[in-house]
């Protein structure tokens, strides 16, 4: 079973629709007492940062998110706002995200000429930077749908999952121990976003 | 590198699927969930649905069938018609559309898209501008709810759409509109070397070939109806989308 956390900006439809098509069992939680029995986590989010950071701290979920995560260290995914949340701070906002990763959300920055547009919307390719659970190298081209103008820099090389290119390489995914984020949409991402959300649910 | 994306643009009328012909002679084309589904099958890069009534007979979204529709969809949806406030545009989110597209209810007032994109992120806003040739050839913005070439500049209608927070302007030619001839690829041309945010295209994609016109004139995305959902002379019902090696060959 896994609990997507509800704070009114993500598109939560779309991830319980695609974890009941591969066979999982997914449920809402609005409320933080609802993360004492969560076994797997995921937080989504579309939307501003500090509307995310903002939401987070008035219903009072960061302390025992902290607990589940980072103490008790239960799995967690992080899509798109809800892996940039789980960074230290995001050049969009002003509060500081839950710190979880250590890396800091940019703005994407081409040149002013540049061909490329932002936001980053669309579907990319994605290189494995390295070895783990979520992805696996099969020797064919994986692709995902992004949307975003800002994406994570990790001071840890080693923490970076995936990276994509936009102009140039950015961090397309992040790991750490327990703690799983995409920047792209695995929710919408067809049969690549299938099979990356069920190497969560076997996890 | 980010691919360009080609999306298929369902209309809907009264809850059927259906196709114009210059925003006319709407004909019935089939049952909206079907086409979903192959559409989906199909791995299409994204889907746009417009419910070509709503802001005309000023009805509201029709939430249930939305809902069904993006329980279908494991890839992006975005869906227009009949959107004037933020509490339908909360539905929309909360039923599993990834964007919604305004242009009824922002073309005197763009408000509604500053709003919308301060809280959602510019990326879930999309703004369609409809243009349309005058008399004397000139394209001018459209209204496609009253049928009115309106006085604006479409030009300054598009960027001041994107000062507002629009994170993507769909750019339809009226007159391309289901004739499946090739594209505007002038008007492409026109917005893609001002705009800033992504331009997905739309009217008049007939081929592979048209697709790739407009792509060569700075689209980003294009967008068709015709062409996935006719097939030969007679516009026989057929619903198809190109394979996606296909797609990356003609467009990369």
């Amino acid at each position: 079973m896994i609990s997507i956390i509800n704070y009114g900006l993500g598109n939560l439809n779309s991830i319980r629709n695609i974890i009941k098509k591969i066979g999982g069992e997914s449920k809402i939680i609005d409320d933080v007492k609802d993360l004492k029995d969560a076994k797997k986590l995921i937080l989504p989010g579309i939307g501003a940062f500090d509307h995310g950071m903002q939401f987070l701290n008035e219903r009072g979920w960061i302390n025992d998110l902290n607990e589940a995560v980072l103490v008790k260290k239960i799995p967690v995914l992080g899509i798109c706002l809800g892996m940039q949340l789980m960074c230290k701070g995001s050049e969009e906002g002003v509060l500081p995200g839950l710190g979880w990763f250590d890396a800091d959300v940019k703005r994407f920055r081409l040149a002013p000429d540049s061909s490329f547009k932002i936001p980053h919307m669309g579907w990319n390719a994605v290189n494995i930077k390295k070895p783990n659970p979520l992805i696996e190298d099969k020797g064919e081209e994986q692709r995902f749908y992004f949307v975003h103008s800002y994406h994570a820099v990790c001071n840890n090389p080693a923490d970076e999952l995936l990276s994509a290119v936009h102009g140039y390489e950015f961090t397309a995914a992040i790991s750490h121990e327990n703690i799983y984020a995409t920047q792209f949409h695995p929710e919408k991402s067809h049969r690549f976003g299938m099979d990356l959300l069920k190497h969560f649910i076997a996890i | 590198m980010l691919k360009h994306r080609v999306i298929p643009c369902l209309l809907l009328r009264n809850g059927g699927l259906v196709k114009t012909l210059k925003f006319a002679d709407a004909k019935y084309v089939g049952d909206p969930i079907n086409a979903i589904r192959i559409f989906n099958d199909k791995e299409v890069d994204e889907l746009m649905v417009l419910d070509i009534t709503a802001s005309k007979e000023k009805k509201e979204p029709n939430y249930a069938l939305i809902e069904q529709f993006a329980s279908e969809c494991f890839m992006p949806l975005s869906y227009g018609g009949g959107i004037k406030n933020m509490e339908q545009a909360q539905r929309l989110f909360n039923s599993g559309i990834e964007k919604i597209c305004l242009q009824t209810s922002v073309l005197d007032d763009l408000s509604l898209v500053k709003n919308l994109s301060d809280k959602w992120g510019s990326s879930s806003i999309l703004v369609s501008i409809d243009v349309k040739k005058n008399w004397l050839g000139h394209p001018k913005l459209y209204s496609s709810a009253t049928g009115k070439i309106l006085d604006k500049k479409w030009i300054d209608f598009m960027l001041d759409a994107v000062k507002a927070g629009a994170g993507e302007i769909v750019l339809n030619a009226v007159d391309k509109d289901g004739t499946m001839k090739g594209m505007d690829t002038e008007l492409i041309k026109e917005a893609a070397k001002i705009l800033s945010v992504p331009l997905v295209a739309v009217g008049g994609a007939g081929s592979l070939a048209d697709i790739k016109a407009a792509v060569d004139a700075g689209a980003n995305a294009v967008s068709a109806g015709a062409f996935f959902v006719f097939q030969g002379p007679h516009r026989a019902v057929l619903i198809t989308y190109p394979k996606y090696n296909e797609l990356v060959q003609l467009l990369s």
